[in-house]
């Protein structure tokens, strides 16, 4: 109906006409009836009828679709921006910064903690724990046994799997070099439970995962493609692992990446480890998935499996201390992007509050320009133009503004998630990070908002009762605009303490993250390269023959051309936890019941201390001689002498540790004392003890190795070192121990760096929002300060007068800032690594950098101000 | 979107479109006739705003109660001429009972603060 109107709007108003003047005629008939004349008739008949053109215009809008009222607004809002093209350019930006920020980051956080994860039911997976002893550990991996009796017992779950993680020499054949895989023991529900289907072939069954049946392993798509050329005939078909035959019985799809996308292999847990190693009811090395039965409630399940912990806990808790109190659980999701959660979530909460400022700003600089032009839209809100038309006009405008801003950072955000996909590869499920239709309707969204949000304000501001009082404002006096100015000093003060948050936070976090490379790794860090390398059971079966080729690998080493020292150790600082023990002191008194005494282990070699220059306190290193079955010494650190050691000389004494967990532990006597070392860069040391490499108890090495030049130099030599001794022995993760260190750093350095440049950023717009506001108060005042310059106030007087009118805001602002940032605080609290939340320097270095950056942006107008010529100013208007 | 103007008074525009539909009920007329035929009946009580009287046509129209056509006037004049329809006759039918009723019910509340 309505658009057969419109398509025929033209003819209808010729009709109208036609009609009105038919109208016209017979009424002046009438008129001319009564005796007037034909011309008076006639201009009666028009004042009783009114506006004829009025008539036409609305029918004329009535029958129109509304939609030319849209496009003239957009044109008259191109038109307007075009004006001023400066101000469009930099709104434009502005926009489209923040839009982009926020559609990047919201894309990283929907992929990686808000998307269901790929598998069957996903919300009906968990991961189980245990609650260690050590109460800073609530969430330990499992140890087999006890995963055992929840497996037998527990009645809330549709299947349970154990995995543990793994890696392999994968060897060569057709003259391939040997390569180094990561992989994943796994028990044989692991695949059914997550509800993956292999590609091709099959995944293990209950006949696979035994000690006795053949060796079986089900291939990556990656390493299936890379390796395999993506051969089908390798199903069925046997590869070497360490050695030893494994026949292939299935690949995985390309998009499983289960534990982690670093996985390459999967083979069956109970096959690789003896049954013996699967009953310890406290070895904590394992992980443990289980699917809840339908309708189960988590906390149903974990009460269950609770009860089982703490049962064997009571029973055997005894004689097995590192027995775990209680089990404990949380969703599969949850437990893969745990660590991302609050990073991810304040890096969108900053893009945000970048994105509110920039609004806030173009609402600013709106208001501005609406107070110049004050007297066109008072004159047209006069003439009849209807408030909603001067809103929808303002809103057009903005929507011009945020959707080019849009669009510019929907581009914006395409490179910064390449970037960043690239640079934070250690992020969980970052392989599911894209652009989809949630992420582009999220801008759409954002866009539309900033544009009300900016849009609104000025427009409800500048309609409304107060357009006449412009027309009747004297033009020297400024009165009228004092409601304007209120409202712009509130949006700026708004601006300003959304920055100093943003300070705050980018403050705390790049403390911390200084901090963090600061804090002393306990050896020397510089000039270290690593590469790490693991013996095969298959052809190292015995101690001796791994402590003879790492005493031979040592002696080629050392004799490369360029190393100046040359060690081997199993782990390194900043590697990781490693792996631990309990000890017991047999010079000491029985602990009392529940307590245990646990110290991380390590194996080295005797030139290990001096090669990562870790000070040797006391007593001395074992030596080459203490090696296989003699090696019944243990050098320990200091914060273990210190800690279980407290009023005594610990040398001499022994340590009883189950190094081999064969449940027999055999005393070690401690011969020295070294520092200590951090086994990561944010954690504190713990204590820690060594015990020789050449014991050939550990089948990990690293090689350590130094040098006065490039050590990078001598990677390529000590590959072929090893070469030279196994052909079929490669070496993994070539790296310097910095990168090592650096790598678990990248998360704090990341955020911390983005903070900051989105809170300068902040900072640039308020102070520009500064500016803007005290440039156009004094504007606005000119013939005023001419008045009181010319009646002899001092310069300098004017300038401090100015100066506190815009300060004013800016510091209102920083009082709430401060107090937002506070509160802000707390919320990174699990972010900050030695720094408190209410760090007091920060605090009043953020103060003192707003202060003096808002002090800056009001000195230039309020300068210009006070050295007004007060001639020329009273001439202005 | 807004509709014709002059909606100030919600009860005289209905008002209107009944007056204008009863004024058909004789036969087709042109609007100059129609707001003559009202303000005459009435005893010239009610004067017919002319700014009105053609969006109220025209929605009359628009609505299918009544139809329009060029003829010539009593003067002699081109004009355009509207004519009740079959739909607008029961819309008028519908309006006057409803119309009554509200004049009874206003009138009885009158009467009563009168007895």
């Amino acid at each position: 109906m309505r658009l057969f109107r419109f398509r025929h709007r033209r003819e209808k108003d010729a009709d109208l006409a036609q009609e009105l003047e038919a109208h016209l005629q017979h009424e002046a008939d009438d008129y001319e009836a009564q005796g007037l004349s034909r011309e008076e008739a006639s201009r009666r008949a028009h004042v009783r009828l009114g506006s004829a053109t009025r008539l036409r215009e609305d029918q004329w809008q009535w029958n129109s679709l509304g939609l030319e009222g849209i496009l003239r607004d957009i044109a008259y809002g191109v038109r307007t921006l075009a004006r001023s093209p400066g101000f469009a350019m930099m709104a434009i930006l502005v926009m489209a910064l923040g839009i982009g920020a926020n559609t990047a980051l919201f894309t990283v956080v929907h992929s990686v903690l808000l998307k269901p994860l790929p598998f069957a039911d996903p919300e009906r997976l968990v991961m189980l724990y245990e609650r260690s002893v050590d109460t800073n550990y609530p969430f330990n991996i499992v140890a087999p046994g006890v995963y055992a009796e929840w497996q037998k017992d527990a009645k809330s779950f549709e299947g349970m799997a154990i995995f543990g993680s793994s890696s392999y020499n994968l060897s060569g054949d057709a003259g391939q070099l040997p390569e180094r895989i990561e992989a994943a023991r796994v028990s044989d529900g692991f695949f059914p439970i997550l509800g993956v289907k292999p590609a091709y072939g099959r995944v293990f069954d209950s006949s696979d995962d035994q000690r006795q049946a053949e060796a079986t392993v089900v291939l990556s798509w990656g390493l299936w493609k890379r390796r395999f050329g993506g051969d089908r005939s390798i199903v069925g078909n046997k590869i070497l692992l360490d050695g030893a035959k494994y026949t292939v019985i299935g690949i995985m799809p390309g998009w499983f990446a289960y534990p982690d996308a670093q996985v390459q292999a999967w083979t069956a847990l109970h096959h690789e480890i003896p049954p013996d190693q699967l009953t310890a009811l406290d070895n904590h090395s394992f992980n443990a998935i289980a699917r809840l039965m339908p309708g189960m409630s988590m906390q149903q399940a974990l009460t269950e499996i609770d009860i089982i912990s703490r049962h064997l806990r009571e029973q055997y808790g005894a004689n097995l201390p590192a027995i775990s109190l209680g089990a404990n659980m949380r969703l599969l999701l949850d437990d893969l992007v745990h660590d991302f959660k609050t990073p991810l979530y304040v890096l969108l909460a900053a893009t945000t509050c970048v994105l509110l400022i920039a609004c806030l700003n173009v609402a600013n600089l709106l208001i501005a320009r609406a107070a110049s032009r004050r007297k066109e839209v008072a004159i047209r809100a006069a003439l009849g133009g209807s408030r909603w038309r001067l809103i929808r006009e303002q809103l057009t405008e903005t929507l011009l503004i945020s959707s080019v801003g849009g669009s510019l950072g929907l581009i914006f955000a395409y490179f910064a998630i390449h970037w960043l996909v690239g640079v934070r590869q250690d992020i969980a499920r970052e392989e599911t990070i894209r652009m989809d239709w949630v992420a582009i309707a999220f801008t759409v969204g954002v866009t539309l908002l900033s544009a009300v949000l900016a849009g609104l304000i000025p427009a409800v501001s500048t309609s409304g009762k107060a357009s006449l009082a412009a027309l009747q404002e004297s033009s020297r006096s400024h009165t009228g605009a004092q409601a304007k100015t209120r409202l712009r000093r509130v949006l700026l003060s708004l601006e300003v303490a959304l920055t100093v948050v943003l300070l705050i936070g980018a403050g705390l976090l790049l403390k911390s993250y200084e901090k963090l490379r600061s804090s002393d790794m306990g050896c020397v860090t510089d000039n270290v390269l690593i590469m790490r390398l693991s013996l095969p059971e298959a052809d190292y079966p015995d101690p001796a023959k791994r402590a003879a080729f790492f005493d031979q690998l040592l002696l080629r080493l050392r004799a490369l051309p360029g190393v100046s020292s040359a060690a081997l150790a199993n782990v390194v600082p900043g590697q990781g936890y490693g792996g631990d023990n309990i000890i017991t002191i047999p010079e000491h008194p029985p602990l009392a019941q529940g307590q245990v005494q646990i110290a991380r282990r390590r194996f080295s070699d005797p030139g290990y201390f001096a090669a990562l220059q870790i000070p040797l306190v006391r007593g001395r290193i074992f030596t080459d001689q203490e090696r296989v079955d003699k090696a019944d010494k243990v050098v320990i650190t200091q914060l273990l002498a210190h800690d279980f050691f407290p009023d005594e000389d610990p040398i001499g004494k022994h340590l009883v540790v189950d190094v081999l967990l064969d449940n027999h532990p055999r005393p070690y006597e401690i011969v020295g004392i070294v520092g200590d070392t951090r086994f990561q860069i944010s954690e504190p040391p713990l204590p820690m003890m060594y015990f020789p490499i050449s014991s050939g108890l550990s089948r990990r090495a690293v090689i350590v190795l130094r040098s006065q030049q490039d050590v990078n130099a001598l990677a390529s030599p000590a590959q072929q070192v090893v070469q030279s001794l196994d052909k079929d022995l490669p070496v993994a993760y070539i790296e310097t121990l910095n990168q090592l260190i650096g790598a678990s750093t990248i998360e704090a350095s990341f955020t911390s760096t983005l903070i900051l440049a989105f809170a300068v950023l902040s900072l640039v717009l308020a102070s520009v929002g500064l500016y803007g506001v005290l440039s156009y108060l004094i504007q606005q005042r000119t013939s005023e300060i001419g008045v009181r310059i010319a009646l002899g106030a001092q310069r300098d007087h004017v300038l401090r007068l100015l100066l506190l009118d815009g300060l004013r805001p800016a510091l209102v602002g920083l009082v709430f800032g401060l107090a937002g940032g506070a509160m802000a605080s707390q919320l990174i609290r699990s972010m900050l690594y030695s720094v408190r939340p209410l760090d007091t320097a920060t605090f009043v270095v953020v103060a003192a950098m707003l202060i003096s950056v808002a002090a800056l942006s009001c000195l230039v107008p309020a300068w210009q101000a006070s050295r007004l010529d007060p001639m020329r100013a009273l001439r202005v208007e | 979107m807004p509709g014709p103007r002059n909606q100030k008074n919600e009860m005289l525009q209905g008002t209107l479109d009944m007056l204008i539909l009863r004024t058909l009920i004789t036969g087709p007329a042109h609007g100059h006739t129609i707001a003559h035929v009202i303000e005459h009946t009435s005893d010239e009580v009610l004067q017919v705003e002319q700014g009105s009287l053609y969006p109220a046509l025209h929605r009359l129209e628009d609505r299918g109660w009544v139809s329009a056509y060029w003829g010539v006037s009593e003067n002699n004049r081109k004009a355009k001429f509207y004519k009740l329809t079959a739909a607008g006759r029961k819309q008028l039918v519908a309006e006057t009972s409803r119309w009554r009723q509200i004049v009874g019910a206003i009138g009885r509340v009158l009467g009563e603060v009168e007895g």
